[in-house]
């Protein structure tokens, strides 16, 4: 308590340090408050650090050659290398001494080859990685569009019109995410044999935009709540139909909305896991199943690994970032607004 | 009211308008005929088949059996282990992210420079792909080329715990907890906003301690958040699949398997019990879906509020 009094008599002789621009508790300017701002700050730059460290041994470990990746003790420091990248974009082969030199006095070789030949490997062409990648780009941004497409519907309606029963209809809706994905799996599985969907873009589609469904009509639902209805009511007035009420009143007012479903039910889509390795295998197969059973044959080549992860999550990263305002919401399915 | 304006309103040029009921079924039939035919048939489709001998790896149809099945699976032993599994890893996972994040809550929780920066890198684990973050982890926790052991202190490979193979549980929990906790923060960063400044001025004045401002202020404000991200955190870790197939594959031995991963295990590979695993998943739904009804129940009531 006494040091509480001096710290605050220093600070009635010498003021607040910065101009105050607005309102601000007065023991919150004191030196000893700010110490422990800056004592926060510290702490939260180390707890970010440690958190991010995972990510950040995954980004070197990318950049590592083989036995850079797996050596004992790990090493923190090292030669940047492209091994991992060019690992799981090709298929390559060791290329005996003979084959080796006549590679050598190629001169047509593009950067990618110099680098596997350096190695005494030659590439063959692209691995399953690639096409893998191209599944996944597709199967996410399609369903998105018809998730967030449909779901924008629905909750318009939903938010704008009596609908009986909606309090039980929406419920449900929001009670088909809570499904445990391998639980569904199973039925699913059995009638995608019998329709032919089994390892089809347009069945994984179909059943991640059924998946999205439900939140984004959920979080839809929030932001279309947000616009006052007055507006439309006025453009009613003046007559515009409904859906011209619809597409140049409420699509502009919640285009944030709408990009923010979207981004989410994207990285839903593109992170899946469960459903894509019980109904894909070779065609439609995703990279979340595909990174950790196809890369790891023949003793596991982490840095192959790590590019790949690298390469999947950093849109992921990006995104976020992107997001951030919107964060809350989307995990709390619009129940929860900043 | 809608149609009243319909009516007055006179454009001048007007079309044959589409009346606002056909609108209403034709904005919500696309959805609801999906989510049915995605989820309420295949969920029918699975109850029958969980009343069958019935492996979709044969050439067999299904054979009617009764509660065969159900007998069968809640008499066994390795299913409980399964629940017990599940429950244990739940219970830890929760209980350690709802301290963690909401220990970081509190820590970032103060208006100072770089906070939203900090506050985003924090939350960077729980977008990333369950599946890929756990197969990661396994680089991360091995004895000889991973740099856990050594950042927790352990320098000597021979003397340090080897922990997908001893500890393989209390791994998937770590990994669990590092990814899930800044959700719990991220609530509880907005219960703590929401806390009007004039609330911790007058415990000022009124001469109550920290600890006290914190027991009668901070905590009654953010409870409500808090229950709401263990409640949905519970749902997750009882789902648990994917971090658990990345890390450990449900092993070693069975040692984290997970119902979920036990349900794949069965269908998936081996014997393809088909009709045994149909009843599993039902167990599974009925206690999903109790736990699913007091979330969705809750989100409501504090979108009301």
């Amino acid at each position: 308590m006494a040091s509480d009094v001096s710290a605050k008599r220093t600070f009635a002789e010498t003021g607040p340090s910065s101009p105050v621009v607005e309102s601000v508790r007065v023991d919150q300017v004191t030196p000893r408050a700010k110490t422990g701002m800056t004592v926060r700050l510290l702490l939260a730059i180390l707890v970010a650090f440690i958190m991010l460290i995972p990510v950040t041994w995954m980004a070197m470990t990318a950049f590592k050659s083989r036995p850079d990746a797996t050596a004992s003790p790990p090493k923190v420091f090292f030669a940047p290398s492209l091994d991992g990248f060019i690992g799981l974009f090709t298929n390559r082969t060791q290329l005996s001494a003979g084959a080796l030199a006549t590679e050598q006095e190629r001169t047509d070789l593009n950067f990618w080859e110099k680098q596997a030949l350096a190695r005494g490997m030659r590439i063959l062409g692209p691995s399953k990685f690639v096409n893998q990648l191209q599944n996944s780009s597709i199967i996410a941004l399609t369903s998105t569009f018809l998730a967030v497409t449909l779901g924008l519907l629905a909750a318009y309606a939903f938010s704008r019109y009596d609908i009986p029963g909606k309090g039980d209809w929406l419920f449900f809706i929001l009670s088909t995410r809570m499904l445990p994905p391998v639980v569904v799996t199973i039925p699913i599985f059995l009638m995608y044999r019998v329709l032919g969907l089994y390892d089809t873009h347009i069945g994984m589609i179909l059943l991640y935009t059924v998946f999205n469904l439900s939140f984004s009509v959920w979080l839809l639902k929030g932001f279309i709540d947000e616009i006052p209805i007055e507006y439309e009511e006025a453009a009613l007035v003046d007559g515009y139909s409904r859906l011209q009420a619809f597409r140049k009143i409420v699509l502009p007012q919640c285009v944030t909305g709408i990009a923010a479903t979207a981004v989410f039910c994207l990285i839903f889509a593109w992170n899946e896991y469960a459903f894509a390795l019980m109904l894909t295998s070779e065609k439609a197969r995703t990279a979340p199943p595909a990174i950790p059973s196809n890369l790891g044959v023949g003793g596991i080549e982490w840095h192959v690994i790590a590019a790949g992860s690298l390469l999947f999550l950093i849109p992921v990263v990006i995104v976020t970032f992107a997001l951030r305002k919107h964060l809350l919401r989307g995990v709390t399915f619009g129940a929860i607004r900043q | 009211m809608d149609q009243s304006l319909q009516i007055a309103a006179a454009p001048p040029t007007r079309r044959r308008q589409i009346s606002d009921s056909t609108i209403q079924r034709l904005f919500i039939m696309p959805t609801l005929l999906l989510l049915i035919l995605w989820n309420v048939f295949p969920l029918f489709y699975s109850l029958f088949l969980s009343f069958t001998r019935y492996s979709h790896s044969g050439k067999l149809p299904p054979v009617w059996i009764g509660t065969a099945n159900y007998d069968a699976l809640l008499s066994d032993p390795k299913v409980w282990l399964n629940f017990a599994i599940t429950g244990r890893y739940a219970l830890l996972a929760v209980l350690f992210q709802a301290i963690v994040g909401f220990g970081l809550a509190l820590l970032l929780r103060g208006k100072f420079k770089g906070n939203g920066l900090l506050t985003t890198l924090i939350l960077i684990p729980m977008m990333l792909s369950p599946v890929i973050v756990g197969m990661f982890w396994r680089l991360i926790f091995n004895p000889l080329t991973g740099i856990f052991n050594y950042l927790i202190g352990f320098w000597n490979p021979a003397t340090a715990p080897i922990w997908l193979k001893d500890n393989a549980l209390v791994s998937v929990v770590i990994v669990d907890v590092w990814m899930w906790s800044p959700f719990v923060m991220l609530l509880c960063l907005s219960g703590l906003k929401a806390i009007p400044d004039y609330l911790y001025e007058a415990a000022a004045i009124d001469r109550a301690s920290p600890w006290r401002q914190f027991w009668r202020i901070t905590l009654p404000s953010v409870a409500p958040l808090l229950l709401l991200a263990v409640l949905f955190r519970t749902i997750e870790a009882l789902k648990a699949f994917d971090q658990v197939m990345g890390l450990t594959g449900g092993g070693p031995g069975n040692a984290t398997e997970t119902v979920s991963v036990s349900l794949y295990r069965m269908v998936f590979q081996g014997q393809a019990r088909t009709g045994t695993a149909s009843a599993l998943a039902y167990i599974v739904l009925v206690v999903t879906i109790g736990i699913s009804n007091v979330y969705i129940w809750y989100l409501n009531r504090m979108k009301e509020a």
